[in-house]
């Protein structure tokens, strides 16, 4: 059991609006932590358009999902925001004296005042292929991620999909395993080079078996998968022998667990009031793609105003004693200080 | 205006009026053609807006760019007409087009 960390407000979801709302609390001098299932923060601008130009950010006439993902996090360094990356989000409850529990699915306990739902448009999963079967197999013969490599050794790993992580895990795992093949619909890979090259290196050495198809069905009973029956380009079927399949057809978003934490929803959207942005749970916040009102646009510059105004809100929650005086980060010492300019 | 029809994985055709310039992801969004998801909104990072194009249609659609066969390998059950909404434009040439949806996405 991790110990529990014990904290004024937890983020989930570190895409723009998660982040600037690190800026907003961080003035009010409520430290956050922010958790994302991705391995980076910048949710989509980051995971679906990084290179792509925006260009109706205030102030900033053209910046890339990149960029505005490192400017952010330059303006946010100050605040010393705790990341917890690579993890979901999976349980919240209120606690009795009205702060609440959160947990996530790597085992991160969080006791917090208030909660910051940014999940954009839900949480980055990973896409599963369409065998009908697929659920019974997974976490025993079937991952969609590697936690711990030792549990793949002495196994007959099928690979699946040509692009980074597809390769980077045949070539990590190959060295563990009793057998490694990997199966990609088309003899080209869009991983990196390098990557393509020491694959077809450790092909040609006989190490790895390479085979053009897709994922049919899967076999074997009771979730111990047997073997995986491949489509081949000529319509023929081959059965490859195999008792772990780790897909990597990139990941799509998926509401995932906040349906099932009590706050309402509507169309799978958290409905918020304008004022402080919060739910139909007190405490609990919700900002940015995941929320609706009337009037809304899912813009970025939307969710950065109604991070400011949230921060507001949970200030008083989180110190009610405290006296919130508005000030500009321009003329005010204590702002600059905080941001470690002054 | 040129035509575009959607058939469904069940079979369901629906004909829509389609505008020179826009996409045919941009028409199944408008027109509400379920089994198009287009998560990125276009930007050809998602392969959630997968289509099949019908067979008489193939060669005036023309294929893939290299990027977007890249991104293919993140759709499922692709085939040789496979292609993705967010890149077809649509034009007079491609009047009457038929497209075929795949059961799923993502
Ligand atoms: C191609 C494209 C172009 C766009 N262009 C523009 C534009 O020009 N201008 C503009 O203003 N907007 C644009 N947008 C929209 C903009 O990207 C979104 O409005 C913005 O990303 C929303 O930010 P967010 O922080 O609310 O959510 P997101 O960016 O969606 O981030 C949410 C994050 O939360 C994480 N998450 C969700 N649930 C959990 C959980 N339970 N546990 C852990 N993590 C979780 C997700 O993994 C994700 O990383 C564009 C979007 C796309 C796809
Ligand atoms: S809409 Fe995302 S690839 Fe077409």
């Amino acid at each position: 059991m991790t110990e529990t960390i014990k904290t004024d407000a937890v983020i989930i979801g570190a895409g723009p609006c998660g982040l600037f709302a690190v800026f907003e609390l961080g003035l009010l001098d409520i430290k956050a932590h922010v958790v994302d299932i991705l391995d980076k923060v910048g949710g989509q601008c980051a995971e679906l358009y990084p290179e792509k130009p925006i260009y109706d950010i205030p102030g900033l006439p053209e910046v890339t999902g990149q960029q505005l993902t490192e400017n952010l996090m330059a303006q946010i360094k100050p605040f010393e925001p705790t990341f917890h990356l690579s993890e979901m989000i999976e349980s919240l409850e209120k606690l009795p004296d009205g702060s609440f529990r959160l947990g996530t699915n790597a085992g991160t306990v969080f006791e917090t005042k208030v909660v910051i739902i940014a999940a954009g448009g839900g949480s980055f999963q990973p896409k599963k292929p369409p065998i009908s079967n697929v659920d019974e197999y997974e976490g025993q013969s079937v991952f969609y991620a590697v936690r711990k490599m030792e549990a793949f050794r002495g196994r007959d790993i099928l690979v699946a999909g040509g692009g980074d992580s597809a390769l980077d895990w045949l070539l990590n795992l190959q060295p563990l395993a009793n057998s490694m093949t990997i199966v990609h619909r088309r003899d080209d890979f869009r991983a990196a080079p390098d990557s393509v090259n020491k694959m077809r290196a450790l092909v040609a050495e006989g190490k790895v078996n390479l085979v053009i198809g897709q994922i049919g069905e899967l076999k074997g009973p009771g979730g111990k998968l047997e073997a995986a029956a491949v489509k081949l380009p000529d319509g023929t079927v081959s059965e490859i022998k195999c008792d772990a399949l780790l897909p990597f057809f990139g990941l799509t978003m998926k509401l995932g667990p906040l349906a099932e934490w009590g706050i309402n929803l509507e169309q799978n959207l958290i409905p918020v009031d304008t004022e402080k942005f919060e739910t139909s749970e007190p405490g609990i916040y919700a900002i940015g793609d995941i929320n609706t009102y009337p009037g809304k646009l899912k813009l970025i510059l939307s969710g950065f105003h109604e991070a400011a105004l949230m921060a507001q809100s949970a200030i008083r929650r989180i110190n009610p004693d405290k006296k919130v005086v508005f000030q500009y980060t321009t003329s005010s010492t204590n702002l600059q200080k905080k941001l470690g300019v002054a | 205006m040129p035509s575009i029809t959607f058939i469904s994985s069940s079979g369901e055709a629906r004909t829509v009026d389609a505008t020179n310039g826009s996409t045919v992801m941009e028409t199944a969004l408008q027109n509400g053609i379920p089994e198009i998801e287009a998560e990125c909104g276009g930007a050809c990072s998602c392969a959630t807006c997968h289509v099949y194009v019908d067979a008489e249609w193939t060669e005036k659609v023309g294929g893939p760019s290299p990027m977007e066969e890249d991104m293919l390998d993140f759709a499922f059950e692709v085939k040789p007409e496979s292609r993705l909404s967010c890149q077809i434009k649509v034009s007079d040439t491609l009047d009457g087009l038929k497209v075929h949806t795949p059961a799923r996405q993502g």
